[in-house]
C-alpha cells in the first residue's frame, strides 16, 4: 500500500508540476492561440493531477485530499521528474521539454490501460486521449523549429541539449517501480523506453536535431530530491494556501 | 519590413447537432495543420464541435457591400417566394 501511495504520487506529480509550468505561459505566449493551446494542455494536466492526488489520499488514509497534497506539502515530499520542474526558457525550450515528456507518457498511458489497478487504469484511458493530442502538437513544433529557419534550428538544438540529461530519468526504476511491475501494477518501463526511442528518433530525425554527446544523465525527482527550480514553483503555487489555510474561491 | 505575421484563416464548425459546418470566427497559424489545431484549442474548447474545417482567407470572396441593395433589396418585394400562400389541410402536423 505503501508503495502504491508512492507511485501515484509520481505519476500525479508529475502533471502537476508540468501543469504548473505550462500555465505559467497564459498571458505570455507567442501567439494568441498558442497561448490557449498551452493552457489546454495545463488545465488537461491539472485535471490528471486532482484524480491522481486525489486517488493516492485516499490510499494514504489520512483523510486529506488532492489539494491538500498538491498545496501543502514541502518540496522534498514531491515526486515529480527534474524534467518537469526545469523553467520554461523560450517557446522552443519549452515544447522541446514537452516533447520529451509527452513522448514518454504516450507508451507509459497505453501501457497503464492494462494495469491490474482498476483506478489506474481508468485514469490512463482517458488521459491517453489527451496525451496524444499534447505528443502530436509537441512533435509537430519541435519539427517545425527544428528543420525551421537557421535560428529556429540553433535555438531548438539549444534546448535539446539542455534538456537531454533529464530524459534518462523518466525510465526511473528502484523498489517502488519493480514492486508495481511485479504486481501487475505499472507498466514494465523497459517496454516503455524503446517506444520513447522510437519516438524521439523519428520526431529528431525529421526536425534534423542530434542527441547530444554529452550524456551525463541526472535523477533524483523520484526520491525527493530537486532542482533548485522547485521551490520557487511552490512558492508561486502555495504562497495563498499558506497564509490563508483553506482558503477557497 | 516583411508582413511577418502568419496568414489568417476562417474556422467552420460542425455541432454534434448540426449537419452543416458554420462560419465560428478565424485565428492565424502557418499551415493548414495548424489552423486545424489551432481551431480546436480556440474555438471546441466547450465540446461545440465534431468536425472543423479550415479555409486561408485569402481563398474566400465576398460580396460587395455598397452592392448590398442591388444584390438583395430587389428579393424583399418578392413575398410570394415564400411558401406561405397554401392553406393547410386540418390534420397535418408539423408545418
Amino acid at each position: 500500500m505503501e508503495h502504491l501511495f508512492e507511485y501515484v504520487l509520481r505519476i500525479g506529480d508529475d502533471s502537476l508540476i508540468l501543469g504548473q509550468r505550462l500555465a505559467e505561459w497564459c498571458g505570455h505566449g507567442p501567439i494568441l492561440e498558442e497561448d490557449i493551446a498551452m493552457t489546454n494542455i495545463s488545465l488537461d494536466l491539472i485535471g490528471q493531477a486532482t484524480t491522481l492526488l486525489d486517488y493516492a489520499a485516499k490510499i494514504e488514509g489520512k483523510g486529506k485530499n488532492a489539494d491538500q497534497l498538491a498545496f501543502l506539502r514541502f518540496d522534498k515530499d514531491y515526486r515529480n521528474l527534474l524534467l518537469v520542474e526545469q523553467p520554461n526558457g523560450d517557446f522552443g525550450m519549452t515544447m522541446m521539454r514537452q516533447f520529451f515528456f509527452d513522448a514518454f507518457r504516450k507508451p507509459f498511458f497505453e501501457a497503464l490501460q492494462h494495469s491490474k489497478d482498476e483506478q489506474l487504469s481508468a485514469i490512463a484511458e482517458k488521459s491517453l486521449k489527451e496525451t496524444r493530442y499534447h505528443l502530436k502538437h509537441s512533435s509537430e513544433w519541435v519539427i517545425r523549429l527544428g528543420d525551421g529557419t537557421e535560428e529556429s534550428h540553433q535555438r531548438i538544438q539549444e534546448s535539446l541539449d539542455a534538456l537531454y540529461r533529464y530524459t534518462d530519468e523518466l525510465f526511473y526504476s528502484d523498489e517502488v517501480q519493480k514492486a508495481m511491475e511485479s504486481a501487475g501494477i505499472a507498466p514494465k518501463m523497459d517496454d516503455v523506453r524503446s517506444e520513447w526511442n522510437k519516438t524521439v528518433d523519428y520526431v529528431l530525425n525529421e526536425a534534423t536535431l542530434k542527441i547530444p554527446d554529452n550524456q551525463w544523465k541526472f535523477e533524483g525527482g523520484r526520491r525527493g530530491m530537486h532542482s533548485e527550480h522547485l521551490g520557487y514553483i511552490l512558492a508561486d503555487m502555495q504562497y495563498m494556501q499558506r497564509a490563508y489555510p483553506g482558503l477557497e474561491w | 519590413m516583411a508582413n511577418r505575421e502568419w496568414p489568417l484563416w476562417e474556422v467552420f464548425i460542425r455541432s454534434k447537432q448540426g449537419l452543416n459546418h458554420k462560419h465560428v470566427g478565424s485565428l492565424r497559424a502557418a499551415d493548414a495543420e495548424m489552423a486545424i489545431e489551432n481551431a480546436r484549442d480556440v474555438y471546441t474548447r466547450r465540446s461545440e464541435g465534431v468536425s472543423i474545417w479550415v479555409v486561408e482567407s485569402m481563398n474566400l470572396f465576398a460580396s460587395d457591400p455598397s452592392e448590398a441593395d442591388a444584390l438583395f433589396e430587389p428579393a424583399d418585394s418578392k413575398v410570394y417566394r415564400h411558401p406561405t400562400f397554401y392553406d393547410v389541410p386540418d390534420g397535418i402536423e408539423h408545418m
